[in-house]
């Protein structure tokens, strides 16, 4: 909640036409969906597939120095490219109108220690319904940290960097702890739920297996490469999980993203919650090859406002929107991935100390409508 | 340990490997054809055979399981990037030596997936292919007498039956807007040219539409007959009347390519009650495919019944399963499958 609401500006007919603006561009791509787009997701997994089996290939043999090198860094890239590119997307049921079920959200399963279902529900219903709304949208901060000035400070917010630093480390161990609500779950009478148990439990199940294939199976297979086979995975994960953290935590931590308060959504329109969207989140600038590694969350804010149009598409559809931003002048967040990502981390260090309450309140938009 | 045994810990041990993937999903890069494979199939070439017709010929998987003449297959085959299911019937005679099977497609006015077939498809398409099936079939003992009473497309399960089986006496009644409407006209010709077969084609442009009563001139001997007969609905409905009027319907097999829909409380509106949607469905639809055409995120499988992976919560009103004309109404606890059931009414789907 900045000093300033920079969308003070807009009238309530104009936040209207706004959304119908949006609206029509959704529709145009929905009409144009076609075989190249079904084309580009199965060209991306199976090469996915492909030099994730390379890589895993190269490794048996990564007690030499350069097969670790080349295993290492094609493995790293096959996990981003699982995550991010594929799986996030999927998961997000960009490409369910294919109906390969194969190719579908309510079947794939991503190489992460969360489940894809406890994601999907975390992930796609609270986060991107309840976008950077303070007490409903967890992402904020992921429930560890304070990233918004007016979040009441604790002095457990002092150790906040380190907590970022060693989230990014484990990334996926911590969307499962996030997916599963584990800080609110793990109180007493709450940990003995039967639904909770379930869930933990199916988290459970995936973390076995996906530690036995990555730091017992593929090692033995590898033999007298055991050892550096196990840090190649190691680090291959580490590096999946650095690069998603930082990804993410462009996409809605950089200064100059607004955040709200849980009033002003109430009885929000189609146009205010696009309007939301749009002021919630940042974008990362740069080539296409930096696109694909970001699963095109480089578009965030095309993401959040169309969160299940096929990715392939954000690029195209990022000339539009960033036209509309500028036609209802209205700040778009971008810039290219070390700005965002240091701007991200200068918030979560900021904020770690205590701040003086912002001076000037602005009613929420809910409260200024009413007025006009 | 038996091989079984042994082979399906290696199988164990494998999927640990390529965990959260399986290992078909690596198989299936290099060989989807291969045994255990799901079933698919490789169109290998595309031959027209009039000018809205065309033979596809297809390579299928190594579980394929042969057919029966007379039998249909379902395909699944991308159209704009979109999966769609049909059923045609197989052409190709079952000794087919080379393995490979062929279905005929005529290209309906706004068909997507016939005019795909017969006007886009590439050698080298991979499809997704069901077992064949159908009782449109040859019985095993072979009848003295044979008419094959068949109208526009409906001649393409009685083709495969005529490449299959040869019979000493074969009469075909054959109806179609024009001779060159008449697929396999050439192939037709030789056999009455060998004399393996009696044709009459009936070309209704001109002919008008055929008159069952004229069967009595056009194949005297209709009534001793065991008789398939194929075609457009009113077709097989006035051979069903004449049939059993003369009191010999059980020589009488049918074989129809859309199922007649009931029409009591057909269609109505559909409520996805966890998304909010409320859009109007008709009673032939799908409710899987109303659920995705409004942008609900339902869950799919096989989109033919049998995988209930489709399975969802009825929480008001009533559908009907469009295989068995079977109405099932809400109730708690009642799950239907979303892939073969269509709105009875008014209705409220948990998604």
């Amino acid at each position: 909640m900045t000093a300033i609401d920079p969308t003070a500006h807009l009238t309530a007919e104009q936040i209207e036409e706004l959304g119908r603006e949006l609206d029509a561009i959704r529709d145009e791509v929905i009409a144009g969906r076609g075989e190249k787009d079904a084309a580009y997701i199965r060209k991306v997994i199976s090469a996915q597939r492909t030099l994730e089996l390379v890589s895993r290939g190269v490794l048996l043999f990564s007690i030499f120095p350069p097969a670790w090198l080349l295993g290492t860094a094609g493995l790293s890239v096959a996990k981003i490219m699982d995550n991010m590119e594929i799986g996030h997307n999927i998961l997000h049921g960009q490409w369910d109108w294919m109906r390969d079920p194969k190719i579908h959200s309510t079947t794939w399963e991503w190489d992460h220690v969360s489940p894809s279902e406890q994601w999907k529900h975390s992930h796609n219903e609270l986060h991107h319904t309840y976008t950077n709304v303070i007490g409903k949208d967890n992402d904020l901060g992921y429930g560890i940290m304070r990233v918004d000035e007016d979040q009441r400070w604790h002095p457990i917010h002092l150790g906040q960097p380190l907590w970022n630093f060693i989230n990014a480390c484990f990334f996926e161990y911590g969307i499962a702890a996030y997916d599963l609500e584990l800080g609110k779950n793990l109180h007493k009478r709450r940990r003995k739920n039967p639904e909770f148990r379930a869930r933990a439990k199916a988290v459970g199940r995936k973390i076995r297996k996906q530690v036995l294939k990555d730091y017992v199976i593929h090692p033995l297979l590898s033999g007298p490469s055991f050892l550096p086979t196990l840090a190649a995975t190691f680090t291959a994960n580490l590096v999946r999980n650095i690069w998603s953290h930082s990804v993410i935590m462009c996409g809605h931590f950089p200064e100059g993203v607004q955040v709200f308060e849980r009033r002003s959504i109430k009885g929000e329109t189609r146009g205010q919650w696009y309007l939301r969207q749009m002021m919630g989140s940042a974008n990362i600038s740069g080539s296409k090859a930096m696109h694909f590694m970001t699963g095109n969350l480089s578009h965030q804010i095309e993401h959040h406002l169309f969160p299940d149009l096929p990715s392939n598409r954000y690029a195209e559809v990022a000339v539009k929107v960033r036209a509309l931003f500028e036609k209802y002048e209205l700040e778009y967040v971008t810039g290219p991935l070390p700005k965002q990502v240091f701007s991200a981390w200068h918030k979560v260090v900021r904020l770690s100390l205590p701040n003086k309450k912002p001076k000037v309140k602005t009613p929420d938009r809910a409260q200024e409508l009413v007025a006009a | 340990m038996t091989s079984t045994a042994l082979r399906s810990r290696a199988w164990k041990l494998l999927e640990m490997v390529t965990t959260p993937l399986l290992p078909s999903d690596y198989l299936d890069l290099v060989s989807p054809l291969r045994a255990g494979a799901d079933l698919r199939g490789r169109i290998e070439a595309v031959h027209p055979e009039t000018g809205d017709a065309a033979t596809i010929v297809i390579r299928p998987g190594r579980g394929w399981r042969g057919h029966t003449a007379g039998q249909y297959v379902r395909i699944g085959i991308d159209v704009d990037g979109v999966r769609l299911w049909r059923a045609y019937s197989l052409t190709s005679p079952t000794n087919r030596q080379d393995g490979r099977i062929t279905i005929t497609v005529k290209a309906i006015p706004d068909g997507k997936v016939s005019n795909h077939l017969v006007r886009r498809a590439k050698p080298g398409t991979l499809i997704q292919l069901d077992q064949p099936t159908g009782d449109f079939v040859l019985p095993q003992a072979k009848p003295a007498k044979v008419l094959y009473l068949t109208a526009g497309s409906g001649i393409t399960p009685v083709m495969g039956m005529l490449r299959d089986t040869e019979f000493d006496d074969v009469v075909m009644v054959h109806c179609a807007p024009q001779p060159q409407d008449v697929i396999f006209r050439s192939e037709l010709h030789d056999l009455v040219a060998d004399k393996k077969l009696r044709l009459t084609e009936v070309h209704t442009d001109t002919d008008g539409m055929l008159d069952i009563a004229r069967l009595d001139e056009l194949v005297p001997d209709w009534a001793e007959r065991e008789t398939w007969a194929c075609g457009p609905a009113g077709l097989l409905d006035t051979a069903e009347k004449h049939w059993s009027e003369h009191g010999v319907l059980e020589r009488l097999h049918t074989e129809r390519f859309r199922p007649t829909i009931v029409v009591a409380g057909d269609g109505g509106e559909v409520t996805f009650s966890a998304t909010g949607k409320t859009v109007d469905a008709d009673g032939a639809t799908p409710l899987l495919d109303i659920g995705e055409e409004a942008g609900v995120l339902m869950p799919s499988g096989c989109r033919m019944g049998i995988c209930f992976g489709c399975v969802t919560p009825l929480k008001a009103g009533a559908v009907r399963d469009l295989r068995t004309g079977e109405i099932t109404e809400a109730e708690p606890g009642v799950l239907i499958q979303t892939c073969v059931s269509a709105a009875a009414g008014p209705c409220d789907i948990e998604r």
